[in-house]
């Protein structure tokens, strides 16, 4: 099992990599949309999976991420910083916000941060001297890789572009699994599965908890971040809440007690969706009836069904 | 011999029921101590106050002449105070060996370490391993601890509750819903422990039998209040105690 594991994975990220000497630039579009998804709901699932809080508010941190990174865009031609910076605005207003929400659990705190999420998005509508209200941020350049004095790499061919967006996944997504199999990784589990115990080991639970929420913010706005160079805008409906529920729809889909489920999810999500887009104007109706048959199917989701009941049948023939 | 946790007029209401009343206690350091009482007497109350499960209406606790009295739990247990729940408080979709390595590693300090993979954190699973031993289930240790049975469930959250190596330890009814063989298991196992350790047990417990082959003190409560307090010889005799048992009395002929 594990040696087909790395296999797997090795094989997917050749199979990335030479993904755009034979991908048209559409594919390569898809493609860095489903990692930024990818990474968007992994920071998610630390909360959901492994902290076991529901947080529906989660556009609000990917919506700092890709102001802030727009913001700079605009000015300081770097993409390097425009990750950082978003990366940064995600992290602190979670550090913020999360202070408030982490003092509830359950339902409680799934409204705490619907609310907050809405009040960014009311926050990029109304405050137009900053984000441009409903017309949003727009004439984002992608502003070519930079390190001052070493190396310059032009991001307009979306191959580059691709590649850049890749590598930070990538890295961010190595960095993630560390952090699930690290001793905080396992007090999390911990706290999700009774955090009166875990109390009772001398742990805060509400600093861990508010901890693991910095760090969904921080991934939430890395992702935000890698968007504005592909769309050359920002606009306020990427704080909605109905993008909240994608990461929400796409760990459901892979599985909330696997690593990478949020990934698989994020990979079936594009490609229903581009099926059904080509047919109806109403995806959203079918997308939905779809998720939900098949989340009733894969109990625990699509990852755990290959791994505890496919695999084992293949073992045995 | 000094003493390890002192009350001062402990008080707990709920409504207006008394469920902790102007209690005065001390415990003493290495004093195998037993908290026993009719249902309702106070005493999962008493121990909640005392490890910071819910907080006192009035009244102080000292730990090492420290007040702890408004102290949050995590921090107690950093000062050495751990307990064990009556209902089954454990990590079900953790395996036996991830239970155990939680409190381990908080104790050891190692909890916000977040890239370093827990496996290669040698010094901490070494310690694990010595724990599990300790309450003998080396040979579960990889399996959910959802799936154990109910005796092994327990052995298990009293390996959780000594992880921390606490210097008082609470122990709420460790038997509670066994068998006699799990029973016997568990006792002799808290037996063991509370010689080899430097660890002082306080168990609650409903079983006389227990209560009396095990402890080197018995405080007796009622309504919130202590009853009575002193060696079992000294509870077998107390008037009080057995006027509180009314209707048990054929158990306490037979001791």
């Amino acid at each position: 099992m594990k040696n087909f594991k790395n296999l797997l994975l090795i094989a997917l990220i050749l199979f990335l990599l030479l993904l755009p000497t034979f991908a048209g630039k559409y594919l390569l579009y898809m493609t860095i949309n489903i990692l930024i998804l990818s990474v968007f709901a992994l920071g998610f699932n630390l909360l959901l999976g492994y902290t076991g809080l529901l947080s529906f508010g989660q556009a609000g941190f990917f919506a700092m991420g890709a102001y802030a990174s727009g913001k700079i865009l605009l000015v300081i031609p770097s993409l390097l910083l425009g990750a950082i910076a978003g990366m940064a605005a995600g992290g602190v207003s979670a550090l913020i916000l999360g202070y408030l929400c982490v003092r509830h659990t359950r339902i409680y705190f799934s409204m705490l941060t619907l609310s907050f999420g809405m009040m960014i998005y009311s926050l990029a509508w109304k405050w137009r001297d900053v984000t441009g209200g409903d017309d949003g941020l727009v004439g984002i350049p992608r502003a070519p890789f930079e390190i001052p004095g070493i190396l310059t790499i032009n991001m307009n061919p979306m191959e580059n572009y691709y590649y850049f967006v890749l590598v930070i996944s990538l890295i961010a997504i190595f960095i993630l699994y560390r952090i699930v199999n690290s001793p905080f990784g396992l007090t999390l589990k911990g706290i999700r599965d009774s955090e009166n115990r875990v109390a009772f080991a001398g742990i805060s639970i509400r600093n861990y908890r508010l901890l693991s929420f910095t760090f969904a913010g921080l991934y939430a706005g890395l992702a935000g971040s890698l968007l504005p160079p592909l769309e050359n805008t920002v606009t306020p409906p990427l704080a909605h809440w109905t993008h909240s529920a994608e990461p929400v729809m796409v760990t459901l889909l892979g599985g909330i007690h696997t690593f990478s489920g949020p990934i698989v999810g994020s990979i079936l999500f594009y490609l229903i969706k581009d099926i059904i887009v080509r047919y109806t104007q109403y995806w959203l109706i079918w997308f939905g009836s779809i998720v939900v048959f098949l989340v009733l199917i894969f109990r625990g989701g699509v990852v755990i069904f290959f791994t505890e009941r496919v695999w084992p049948l293949l073992k045995r023939t | 011999m000094a003493d390890l946790l002192r009350t001062e007029k402990l008080r707990k209401y709920f409504g207006v029921v008394s469920a902790a009343d102007d209690i005065d206690l001390q415990i003493e350091e290495g004093v195998l101590t037993s908290i026993i009482g009719p249902n309702g007497a106070g005493k999962t109350t008493l121990i909640n106050l005392l490890t910071g499960n819910i907080l006192a209406d009035s009244g102080k606790v000292f730990f090492c002449d420290e007040n702890i009295t408004y102290l949050p739990i995590h921090k107690r247990v950093k000062k050495g105070i751990c307990r064990s729940f009556q209902i089954m408080n454990i990590f079900p979709k953790l395996t036996v060996l991830e239970n155990l390595q939680i409190p381990i590693l908080s104790f050891m300090n190692r909890s916000l370490r977040f890239i370093k993979p827990v496996y290669r954190h040698t010094d901490v699973n070494d310690r694990v391993e010595k724990l599990l031993k300790e309450v003998g289930l080396m040979d579960k240790r990889d399996l959910p601890a959802g799936t154990l049975s109910h005796g092994d469930q327990r052995l298990l959250e009293i390996g959780l509750a000594m992880a921390p190596d606490p210097r008082l330890l609470f122990l709420d009814e460790p038997t509670a819903g066994m068998n006699p063989v799990e029973r016997v298991k568990i006792l002799q196992n808290i037996r063991r422990l509370s010689r080899e350790r430097q660890s002082t047990f306080v168990i609650v417990e409903h079983d006389m039998d227990i209560v009396f082959s095990l402890s080197d003190r018995i405080i007796v409560l009622h309504r919130g209040q202590i009853l009575a307090d002193g060696k079992p010889e000294e509870i077998q005799q107390n008037e009080d105690v057995r006027r509180v048992y009314l209707g048990e009395e054929l158990f306490w002929d037979k001791l």
